[in-house]
């Protein structure tokens, strides 16, 4: 650790020292990115904040500015009326609720779907383990929309499941399978499968199945060899594709207009309804502004926490 | 047990795949519908790929989007490389925490807040300075590159941080310069992460409604924004058809991988 690849060791004069900086790749490589990303990312997010504390009025952009010069001399138009709008009112909170729990109902489903089929392949010889990995990133690949409106095909009042449960006798009308919350979770549980199977089988790949046995010769029961051997080592790899789905899924927006009903609103569609609808920035802005709150920096929190863990 | 074990294991895969792979096939059967209600069987024909051919809407949104998504996948992968490069090897970073956050954090944003916070970016921009003058492939064009970044970012941090640094630092203690130990060692051992960090910016950009919805504007409609409003209320079968051959590009480009990379690995 004594060698360093920083040139500044040595004391240099100032402007030595910012011309040998811009001659150095590392200068760019962290300067780049660094412009890029305020300026892009961070700027819109901070004005995302600005737009949720202003107010609201008819106009073009359709609130007040946050700073204002008037004949009155300097002033400030913040209010936090948006945020107690967004949390006082059930609506806004059941939406997120809801979203909460697509995103777990179907992040456990991908797991149960997921686990085995991950498990099997990572376990087969290599010949068929490839041709089965080429076949499971294939969907990967294959358009998002246009999977989730494979299943609008199917599930249709006159769709292929109805005709041939009409046909067999099992039914006399079609059943109501698209527009409510079973579509969408059934959507969301089909698409991010591949998300939830491709890390669990890049840990399991590398697992060694003489464990399985070393653990029944021990005289472990299968189900205790899965839970005391199997589970706890595939745990990264349950970790990771579990946050691939549940994220996403939280502020999905296709799925549910595609293959929702009025059954259930979701997080997602009450932002771009506010926005696009109701043209209502500061309320669209607020509830971004939650969303980043109640999501994004729970999860930041969680990997920080689980990269200490294990590290140990 | 063993028996039991292997049909098992059989069952579980063969319901897998059939799970993912039946839906994709009945849009491949009923796009050779020639009925216009897609879910009524009429007869046999090509009837919606020479329609989906002649689709001047289709066709313009579909050459957008391998533009956008040319573009962005090349500079999200130039910007992220050195992202992961950065997060993985340079000490120090003025405000190390800073980057890291906004490095990473468009992973795990809820892509409608993404889409919102470029929206209301670009407007106030325009407000403001001027610029973009008004919404359309340029403004898509920013937003695809700039959520790409961390995901080409990740990547390539994982693969140098399973790389061994000392090999690094051996040939710069041999004299080479820092500049040659980056292009001649660590360039050549990212280089397949790089590979994929593109390919996988290419398909992000490719398959993404929510932010270009909120970013494109007049001419600049990609083909997810095109196919989701024929699509949003009900069937078409022109999507169908088109279904039927991105499936077909997708298996033929995964099938010619694969035997290309059977091929390398016996001649090693």
């Amino acid at each position: 650790m004594t060698k360093s690849f920083a040139p500044g060791m040595k004391i240099q004069s100032f402007p030595l020292m910012i011309s040998e900086k811009l001659k150095s790749y590392k200068f760019w490589f962290v300067f780049t990115p660094y412009f890029w990303l305020v300026l892009f990312f961070f700027i819109p997010l901070a004005l995302i904040f600005k737009i949720s504390i202003s107010i609201a009025e008819w106009g073009m952009p359709p609130y007040k500015d946050l700073f204002e010069f008037t004949e009155n001399g300097f002033q400030i138009n913040a209010t936090l009326n948006n945020y107690i709008f967004v949390f006082s009112d059930f609506y806004y909170f059941k939406s997120y609720l809801n979203s909460l729990s697509l995103a777990f109902t179907s992040t456990l489903i991908c797991l149960v779907i997921g686990f085995p089929i991950a498990f099997y392949v990572a376990k087969s010889s290599e010949r068929v383990r490839n041709i089965m990995l080429i076949f499971l990133i294939i969907p990967f690949w294959t358009s998002f929309l246009l999977r989730v409106y494979a299943w609008k095909v199917l599930l249709q009042g006159n769709g292929l499941i109805n005709s041939l449960l009409i046909k067999f006798g099992i039914i006399d009308n079609p059943l109501p399978l698209l527009h409510n919350h079973y579509a969408v979770i059934l959507g969301v549980v089909y698409t991010y499968l591949p998300f939830m199977i491709l890390p669990l089988y890049g840990y399991l790949v590398k697992f060694d199945l003489n464990l399985i046995d070393a653990a029944y010769d021990l005289g472990a029961k299968p189900i205790k060899a899965f839970f005391k051997v199997i589970l706890p080592l595939s745990l990264p790899g349950i970790v990771a594709g579990s946050m691939l789905v549940f994220i996403p899924v939280v502020g999905e927006f296709v799925i549910p207009e595609m293959l929702g009903g009025s059954d259930r609103l979701y997080f997602g569609k009450m932002i771009w309804e506010e926005f696009f609808q109701n043209r209502d920035w500061p309320i669209a802005s607020a509830l971004a502004m939650s969303g980043i709150l109640f999501l994004v920096v729970p999860i930041l929190i969680f990997q920080k926490q689980y990269e200490k863990y294990n590290l140990k | 047990m063993i028996k039991n074990l292997n049909f098992l294991k059989i069952g579980l895969l063969s319901f897998g795949f059939m799970f993912l792979y039946f839906p994709i096939f009945t849009l491949v059967f009923y796009s050779f519908n020639d009925s216009e209600r897609v879910m009524v069987w009429t007869s046999f024909s090509f009837r919606w790929y020479s329609e989906l051919f002649h689709n001047e809407q289709i066709l313009e949104a579909f050459y957008t989007s391998l533009k956008v998504a040319f573009l962005s996948a090349s500079f999200a992968t130039l910007i992220g490389v050195m992202v992961g490069y950065s997060l993985a090897r340079i000490k120090y970073i003025p405000f190390r925490i800073f980057f890291i956050f906004i490095g990473t954090s468009p992973l795990v944003m809820p892509e409608i807040i993404l889409g919102l916070s470029f929206l209301l970016f670009f407007i106030t921009t325009n407000n403001l300075i001027g610029f973009p003058s008004s919404k359309g492939f340029l403004t898509v064009l920013i937003s695809h590159i700039t959520f790409s970044i961390a995901f080409v970012g990740v990547i390539i941090q994982a693969r140098l941080s399973s790389f061994d640094k000392n090999i690094e630092e051996a040939a710069q203690d041999l004299g080479a310069m820092p500049n040659k130990v980056f292009w001649k060692i660590t360039a050549p051992v990212i280089l397949p992460s790089i590979v994929s960090g593109w390919l996988l910016s290419f398909t992000l950009s490719l398959d993404d409604l929510v932010v270009a919805s909120f970013t494109n504007g007049p001419g600049a409609n990609t083909l997810p924004i095109v196919v989701f409003s024929k699509v949003r209320l009900g069937l078409s079968p022109e999507v169908n058809a088109l279904s039927a051959i991105v499936l077909l590009v997708v298996m033929s480009a995964a099938l010619i991988f694969y035997f290309a990379n059977k091929k390398s690995n016996i001649q090693k």
